[in-house]
C-alpha cells in the first residue's frame, strides 16, 4: 500500500485514541476535584492533568494558571492546542478523508459522524453536566471507531497499521499517567496510605478504566504497588504497557511476515516486550520507578520513529 | 424566449411514453412520502460525505449538491441515437488532437484557423511529434448535451481534459434504488454500475506496450482540497486502484514509481484528475507542488500512459467548439450525428457585429471559461450588466463566442411548492480504449433548481438527478 495511506491510517488511529485518553484524564480529574478539599489535599489536579496530557509547555505559553476553566478549554476545545480533543478529531477526520478508499464505510461513518457532531458542542460546555456528557460522547465515539475497524476491516496491512497506531499511542498514554503520578505509587514503608491516597489511586485506575479489573485481578483493597503492577506488567490488562507491547509485537510481526521482511521496528519492539516480560515490580522499584518509566517513554518514541522510517515515509 | 420542451409532457401536455409509468406513480404517491424520501436522500449524501468545494467561499468548505429525487428518463431509441453521435464525436476529437500534434492536415486544409491552436494557452508544444500509447488522447470524455425538442439534441460543450461528475451518476442511482425500489420495479432501467469496470478495462487497455506484466493503474488527485476530491476517492475505491498524490510518485530513469510500505512500485497508467499545468513542475508550472518532477520525461519516453493525454485542451476549448462539425466531417467523412448549438465566433467581424446588435437575446461565453463563470445571459441581464459586457467584448472579441438563448428542455422536479418543470442538461461519459469505445447507458443530469434559470452548474446552485435509460 502507499506509504502515505499507511501513515494516514496510523495517525488517524492515534488521534482517535488520544482523544479518548484526554477525555478519560479530564473525567478522572473532574471527579477528584469534586471531592472535598481536605480529602484531596493541596495538590493541583488540573496542573497534573496538563502534565499527564503531555502539553505543559504549550499550555503555559497561553495561560498563567492551571484551573478548571483553562485546562478544560485547552485540553478539550482549544483550536490552538494541536492535541486538544477537538483538534484530535479534526485531524483524524482530515486523515480519514485523505484515505477514504482504505476505510470501510462503517469506519468512515464513525469518524465523519463524530466530526459532524463535534460542531454541536461548539467552543465549550455551558455546564459541568454538559461537559460530562461531552466526555462520555468522546469515549463512545472512540469506541465506535475502534469497534467498526475491528469488525469491518480486512485483516491486511491497512488494519495492522491502524492497530499499531492505537497501541503505540496507548502505551505512551499509560506511561504518561505513571510518569506524573509515580510518586503516589511507590511502596510506603510506614503508612498504609490515607484516604487522600486512596482516591488518587482510584483516579489513576479510573483513567485507564481499570478500577473493576483491579479488584478481579488482586482481590484486595488498593495498594499502590499493585496499581503499578497492573498498569505496567499485567498482560491481561488491556491498557498496561505489557499488553500494549504484546500487540505492537504481534502487528509488526503480521506486517513483517506479509511483506516477507523483518526490520528494525520488529527487533526493537521485541526487545521492549522481553524486558517487560522479564521484569518484576520489586526490581523496578529498586532501580527506580521513575527512571523505568522515563526510559520506557523514550523507547516507545524510538519505535514510533523507526516505524515511520521503515514504512511510512 | 421560446417555450421549453418538457420531457414528460412535451409541448402539448400529453405525457410522453417514456414517462407514462413515472407520471402514474407521481399521481399516486403522497406528497409527504416524496418529501420524506427527499430528506432521507439528503441525509445519506451528507453522511457518506459526497460533498464538493466551491472555490472562493470561505464559509462553505464542503457543500452538498442538491439532489432531486425525480428521475430524468430517456427512451431506448433516444439513447441509441445519442450513443452513435457521442462515439462519432469522440472518435473525431481523438483524430483531431493526433493531427494537431502530428501532421497538421486539418490546419493546412483550413478546417481550423492556425492561431486558434498555436496561440491557445492550452496548446502544448511539448506534445509536438510526440507519440502517445496506442494513439489515444482522450480516454475519458464528458460531452455536455442539451435538448430543445423531441428530436433535437445539441452538444453544448466537449470536456476532453479531466471531466468530472461520474460519481454522481453512480451514487444517484445507488440512492434511488435504495429509496424507490417500487419505482424501479415498474420500469426496465438499464444499469450503470458497470462503469468502474468499463473504466478500468479502458485504462488497462492503454498501458504502454513496454510495461512488463499486469499493468499498474493509479488515479492521481491534486488532493483533499480539490473540489472533486470526493469523486477521486470514490472512483479509486470502485476501481480498486491506489489514489495517489504527486508526492506519492517519483521518477527514476524515466520510469514512474509510487512509494509504498514495501518500497517503490512501478506505475504504468495514470488516470490523472489534475490539470496539465500542474503535473510536472519541471515541464510546466515550476511552482506546482502537486505534480511529479520528471513525469513528462517518463511520458515522452513512452514508459507511462497519462489518461487523458497532455494537451487535449485544444479540443474542448470553446473557440474550437464551433469548428467541431467540420472536424467530424474532415476526419471521418461523415455528417455529424449530434449537432452543435448555432454559434457566432466573435473573432469574425460579421459575427461580432451581429452579436453586438443582439446582446439582449444571446448567451455570450468566454472561450477559456468554465463552470458558468464569466458569461452573459442576455435575456436575464440588466442594462448595466449588458453595457459592461459590451465593453469587455469589444476590447477582446477573440475571447468570446455567442449562442442563442436555448430553451433547454425541462423535467419535473421537486421544489418547495411541489413538482415543477426545471431546465436540465446531460453529461454522458465516453470511454475510449485500445480495443473499443464504451458508453454506459446514463450520465449526469444537471438541473437548474431555480425557476426559469438555465444555469445548471453546481458552482452556481445547480442540482443533479438520476438519469434513466429505458431498456428497449
Amino acid at each position: 500500500m502507499l506509504s502515505r495511506t499507511a501513515d494516514n491510517l496510523y495517525w488517524l488511529a492515534r488521534y482517535v485514541e488520544r482523544a479518548e485518553y484526554l477525555a478519560r484524564i479530564l473525567e478522572a480529574t473532574q471527579r477528584l476535584t469534586a471531592l472535598p478539599l481536605d480529602t484531596v489535599g493541596e495538590s493541583n489536579e488540573w496542573e497534573s492533568a496538563v502534565a499527564t496530557a503531555g502539553c505543559a509547555n504549550s499550555f503555559y505559553a497561553i495561560y498563567d494558571e492551571a484551573n478548571e476553566e483553562n485546562v478544560t478549554d485547552f485540553l478539550a476545545f482549544s483550536i490552538d492546542n494541536p492535541s486538544s480533543i477537538r483538534s484530535c478529531f479534526e485531524v483524524a477526520r482530515t486523515n480519514a478523508r485523505a484515505v477514504r478508499t482504505a476505510l470501510t464505510m462503517e469506519m468512515w461513518d464513525a469518524i465523519n459522524g463524530t466530526w459532524l457532531e463535534l460542531k454541536r458542542y461548539g467552543n465549550g460546555p455551558t455546564s459541568r453536566e454538559e461537559f460530562s456528557r461531552y466526555l462520555r460522547w468522546v469515549q463512545e465515539s472512540s469506541l465506535r471507531f475502534d469497534g467498526s475497524a475491528y469488525r469491518t476491516m480486512l485483516r491486511n496491512d491497512a488494519y495492522w497499521f491502524t492497530r499499531l497506531g492505537i497501541y503505540l499511542e496507548r502505551a505512551d498514554n499509560t506511561a504518561r499517567i505513571l510518569d506524573v503520578k509515580y510518586h503516589m505509587l511507590l511502596p510506603a514503608q510506614e503508612h498504609v496510605g490515607g484516604p487522600l491516597d486512596y482516591f488518587q489511586w482510584a483516579a489513576i485506575l479510573r483513567s485507564v478504566s481499570a478500577l473493576t479489573s483491579y479488584h478481579w485481578v488482586y482481590r484486595e483493597s488498593l495498594k499502590p504497588w499493585l496499581v503499578a503492577d497492573l498498569l505496567i506488567l499485567k498482560e491481561e490488562m488491556p491498557r498496561s504497557l505489557a499488553s500494549c507491547y504484546e500487540n505492537i509485537v504481534r502487528y509488526l510481526d503480521d506486517i513483517g511476515s506479509a511483506y516477507g521482511r523483518q526490520g528494525p521496528s520488529q527487533r526493537l519492539a521485541r526487545g521492549i516486550r522481553t524486558r517487560l516480560q522479564n521484569s518484576r515490580m520489586d526490581g523496578i522499584f529498586q532501580n527506580g520507578l521513575h527512571e523505568f518509566i522515563q526510559e520506557f517513554i523514550a523507547d516507545n518514541n524510538r519505535i514510533s520513529q523507526t516505524v515511520t522510517q521503515q514504512y511510512l515515509a | 424566449m421560446p417555450v421549453a420542451f418538457d420531457e414528460m409532457k412535451g409541448t402539448d401536455g400529453a405525457v410522453r411514453p417514456a414517462y407514462s409509468e413515472l407520471s402514474n406513480w407521481l399521481s399516486e404517491v403522497r406528497p409527504d412520502v416524496l418529501d420524506y424520501r427527499r430528506r432521507e436522500a439528503e441525509l445519506v449524501f451528507r453522511r457518506i460525505g459526497i460533498t464538493f468545494a466551491v472555490y472562493g467561499e470561505a464559509d462553505a468548505q464542503e457543500r452538498l449538491i442538491p439532489f432531486d429525487v425525480i428521475p430524468r428518463i430517456l427512451a431506448a431509441s433516444e439513447w441509441t441515437t445519442l450513443t452513435r453521435g457521442l462515439e462519432q464525436r469522440v472518435k473525431a476529437i481523438n483524430l483531431y488532437i493526433k493531427d494537431i500534434y502530428g501532421k497538421r492536415e486539418c490546419l493546412r486544409a483550413g478546417i481550423v484557423p492556425e492561431d486558434l491552436v498555436f496561440q491557445n494557452p492550452v496548446f502544448r508544444p511539448e506534445m509536438n511529434g510526440q507519440k502517445v500509447p496506442h494513439g489515444i488522447y482522450v480516454h475519458v470524455a464528458g460531452i455536455d448535451i442539451v435538448r430543445v425538442d423531441a428530436d433535437t439534441f445539441y452538444v453544448l460543450e466537449d470536456n476532453a481534459r479531466t471531466p468530472s461528475g461520474v460519481s454522481y451518476m453512480l451514487e444517484n442511482r445507488e440512492i434511488m434504488m435504495r429509496l424507490f425500489p417500487e419505482l424501479f420495479a415498474r420500469h426496465r432501467v438499464a444499469p450503470v454500475d458497470n462503469y468502474p469496470d468499463e473504466l478500468l478495462a479502458t485504462l488497462q487497455s492503454v498501458a504502454p506496450s513496454s510495461s512488463p506484466g499486469e499493468p499498474t493503474v493509479v488515479l492521481m488527485t491534486p488532493g483533499v482540497y480539490n473540489s472533486a476530491y470526493y469523486e477521486h476517492s470514490f472512483l479509486a475505491d470502485k476501481l480498486g486502484i491506489e489514489l495517489v498524490e504527486g508526492r506519492d510518485l517519483f521518477v527514476k530513469n524515466e520510469i514512474v514509481y509510487m512509494r509504498t510500505t514495501q518500497g517503490p512500485k512501478r506505475v504504468d497508467v495514470i488516470y490523472r484528475r489534475i490539470d496539465d499545468d500542474f503535473i510536472d513542475p519541471l515541464a510546466f508550472r515550476p511552482d506546482s507542488a502537486l505534480g511529479v518532477p520528471g513525469l513528462m520525461s517518463a511520458y515522452q519516453a513512452g514508459n507511462v500512459t497519462l489518461a487523458n493525454a497532455v494537451g487535449t485542451g485544444i479540443a474542448d476549448d470553446k473557440a474550437v467548439y464551433s469548428y467541431m462539425p467540420d472536424i467530424v466531417k474532415f476526419f471521418l467523412g461523415e455528417e455529424p450525428i449530434l449537432k452543435n448549438v448555432p454559434t457566432w465566433r466573435c473573432r469574425e467581424e460579421e459575427h461580432l457585429s451581429y452579436v453586438l446588435d443582439n446582446l439582449e437575446q444571446l448567451v455570450v461565453k468566454e472561450v477559456h471559461g468554465s463552470g458558468g463563470y464569466g458569461m452573459l445571459i442576455g435575456p436575464s441581464a440588466d442594462k448595466a450588466t449588458i453595457a459592461a459586457f459590451r465593453a469587455k467584448l469589444k476590447s477582446a472579441p477573440k475571447n468570446f463566442i455567442a449562442q442563442p438563448t436555448l430553451a433547454l428542455s425541462t423535467c419535473p422536479t421537486c421544489v418547495d411548492s411541489g413538482l415543477a418543470p426545471r431546465h436540465v442538461d446531460l453529461r454522458p461519459f465516453v470511454l475510449t480504449g485500445r480495443d473499443r469505445v464504451r458508453i454506459v447507458p446514463g450520465g449526469l443530469t444537471r438541473v437548474a433548481m431555480k425557476a426559469g434559470s438555465l444555469v445548471v452548474n453546481s458552482s452556481q446552485g445547480g442540482g443533479t438527478k438520476d438519469t434513466w435509460v429505458l431498456a428497449g
